[in-house]
């Protein structure tokens, strides 16, 4: 195992932080886990297809970030994409639909799980070539201010948030994107999930420079490294940074060290990483912490967040009924949708 | 009526477009400052801003990712390929996301967008810029592939291309900027669906776009003189096919000649041929006919380029061969 990079240090009992704010945050973070654990459960148990890769443990970046964000932002993602869907708005149920590849699915059972999308939540999708999502987030990032300075409407302050993994930035769009975005000074948060692993490939095997914050220093843009197990910590960042999008001073990189609970994908056997390193990440389990945080700082008790995950848990099989019981795609409607016409 | 060339006629439609919709947008290389590698945009970001006529790092995938994002989010971006060559570098983008997008997302997102510049083969540009390469993105979904070959048509179809709600490749000719025509004063659109009937006759049918159009006209006036009347269409939609226009033809002349500057293997001809014995094989009195370029790099010598593409005697001798020999 590689030596551990000590994870950046946080007060979070000097951020405020409202009760409804925090029970939001919660909920998100909950949901996430739980609709994981059931896509985990619906997989094995045959009832869904493809590849499907699960987003737990890194529940505080999405939760951190997109929590920090409002409606109207966008919000692009990649193949790990249910829990940042689920954070941007899009229902369970659509995006349980959608894994049962049907048609009540947020992406009408044609995407799948690596293709979600939703046009009224701004979820720009689901993009599963690595780094294919990044010139696309830029570009809803340049309409915003496109529409602020070329077409003079002030209030198109839109913020859009770029997720990607530790394996994305050793790619050219990551480094080309980041140029052109510090270039016009565009509205776009990039966090990158460093989860430490591509699929069997280790970060520090892939990359030359495995502090991937530092990246942001050539294009002159601020770059940030962010305790990722710490939904608080990721929460103050992204602030900060939306903060400054909207300001027009332009993009931020955050570097989230996270960790994947699973295997890459729930076929991966998940072979190459050691137990000692698994423990030590599960050790950090965010919605544990968040939990701890609550409780600390007297915003929620321990029934309250019971009384969240009961319900969180009827909503997650309210979606999975709605999904099971929904109408596949009709096959007259094949060739539905190549077109703007049909 | 003005006599206009084409690559200011192209320059008309661009204008005339971001005047009439303000989220149309230019992007690529040198587009603005330095006005394009053809002056199809020269000094608009005078009249539309930096913002409007964004010249672009090079970096062809991520800005062609970035037109689809603006697309997404309800712009209409004009894509500028220096040369249609270096779409190559942003092969994931049209096809993946500019393409296929729409469909995987179920109908969330439509990507009106336009990706348009100089192809073709040029005057020994050498294999690179010399490329042929409209045939390799027919198999895409959701790509709309129109080819312009005069003044007139590059005008209208470009207009019809920003409009429409879907992507469009639109390809000019290398050889073509230079046309003359003279265009109306009035705005005129022409449908990017329609293939247009450049001759009408009764003898032959050749199919064709962009600068073989003119190779073919050469030929006709030789074929003209023996006694042979032959109809020409110029594609103008290479996806979709316009059968409308070439199935009447078909059914009148029962014999094909495909006439491309695409090469032979996986061609937009090869298309077309399967399209046709698809469709209109009980009306052939003869196999359909191919005249190809070469399944080779564009070479870099001038008299073995020439030999790459297919020349105006090649068809002549062809369609004379097809009709009086009744093959």
């Amino acid at each position: 195992m590689v030596q551990e990079r000590t994870l950046p240090q946080f007060q979070a009992q000097k951020t405020e932080l409202s009760v409804s704010e925090a029970r939001v945050i919660y909920e998100d973070m909950v949901l996430g886990r739980f609709f994981e654990d059931k896509c985990a459960e619906m997989y094995y148990r045959g009832k869904m297809f493809g590849f499907v890769h699960l987003y737990n443990g890194q529940e505080a970046v999405s939760s951190g970030v997109i929590k920090a964000m409002r409606s109207d932002d966008y919000v692009c993602s990649t193949y790990r994409d249910h829990v940042h869907a689920l954070s941007a708005g899009v229902p369970a149920r659509q995006v349980m639909a959608e894994l049962f590849g049907k048609e009540t699915g947020c992406s009408r059972g044609r995407g799948g799980s690596m293709h979600l999308f939703s046009s009224p939540h701004n979820m720009l999708g689901g993009f599963a070539f690595i780094g294919e999502g990044i010139p696309v987030a830029l570009g809803a990032a340049f309409q915003s201010r496109y529409r602020r300075d070329a077409l003079g409407q002030a209030d198109a302050d839109q913020v859009t948030a770029c997720f990607f993994g530790d394996g994305t930035t050793n790619n050219g769009q990551f480094f080309e994107c980041l140029n052109m975005a510090a270039l016009w000074k565009l509205p776009i948060l990039f966090v990158v999930e460093n989860n430490k692993w591509a699929i069997g490939m280790a970060h520090e095997r892939a990359t030359s420079q495995p502090e991937i914050y530092r990246k942001a220093s050539v294009f002159g843009m601020p770059g940030v490294e962010v305790d990722g197990m710490d939904v608080m910590a990721v929460r103050t960042v992204a602030q900060a940074a939306v903060a400054r999008a909207r300001a027009g001073e332009g993009p931020t990189l955050i570097e989230c060290l996270t960790y994947r609970f699973r295997g890459h994908s729930l076929a991966d056997p998940d072979e190459l990483r050691s137990k000692e390193e698994k423990d030590t990440w599960l050790a950090r389990d965010p919605i544990k912490r968040f939990e701890a945080y609550l409780l600390e700082q007297k915003l929620l008790e321990e029934v309250a967040l019971k009384e969240i995950r009961d319900r969180i848990q009827g909503a997650i099989d309210d979606a999975l009924s709605f999904a099971e019981e929904s109408p596949e795609p009709n096959p007259d409607d094949l060739y539905k949708y190549i077109f703007a016409e049909d | 009526m003005a006599e206009t060339l084409m690559f200011n006629a192209l320059r008309e439609a661009i204008d005339e477009e971001m005047a009439r919709d303000q989220t149309v947008f230019v992007l690529g290389e040198d587009v603005g400052h330095y006005g394009g590698s053809y002056k199809v945009t020269k000094d608009l970001y005078q009249k539309y801003g930096d913002l409007r006529v964004l010249d672009t790092p090079i970096a062809e995938n991520s800005f062609t990712g970035m037109a689809v994002g603006a697309a997404m989010t309800g712009l209409r971006p004009i894509i500028e390929g220096m040369n249609m060559g270096f779409l190559l570098l942003a092969f994931n983008q049209i096809a993946n996301n500019a393409g296929m997008l729409r469909y995987t997302s179920g109908g969330n997102f439509k990507i009106p967008m336009v990706i348009r510049g100089p192809g073709g083969v040029g005057r020994q540009l050498g294999a690179e810029h010399s490329q042929r390469l409209e045939a390799y993105f027919q198999a895409v979904p959701g790509l709309k592939i129109v080819a312009c070959s005069t003044a007139y048509n590059a005008k209208g179809l470009l207009k019809s291309a920003i409009r429409d709600d879907n992507p469009v490749l639109f390809f000019e000719h290398v050889l073509l900027y230079n046309l003359k025509e003279d265009l109306p004063n009035h705005e005129y659109l022409v449908p990017l669906d329609r293939a247009e009937v450049v001759r009408p006759g009764k003898d032959v049918t050749i199919l064709t776009y962009s600068r073989m159009r003119h190779h073919v006209m050469q030929a006709v006036k030789g074929l003209v003189a023996k006694g042979i009347d032959p109809e020409v269409i110029d594609l103008i939609s290479l996806k979709p096919l316009d059968f409308d226009t070439i199935g009447p033809s078909i059914q009148k002349t029962h014999r094909v000649i495909v006439v491309e500057e695409c090469m032979r293997t996986g061609g937009i001809g090869a298309e077309i041929t399967a399209s046709i014995n698809d469709r209109l094989f009980d009306e052939l009195d003869a196999p359909v006919m191919r005249l190809s370029s070469q399944d080779i790099p564009t070479p870099y010598n001038g008299k073995l380029e020439s030999l790459t593409i297919v020349q105006p005697k090649q068809i002549e001798a062809a369609v004379e061969k097809m009709v009086t020999l009744k093959v």
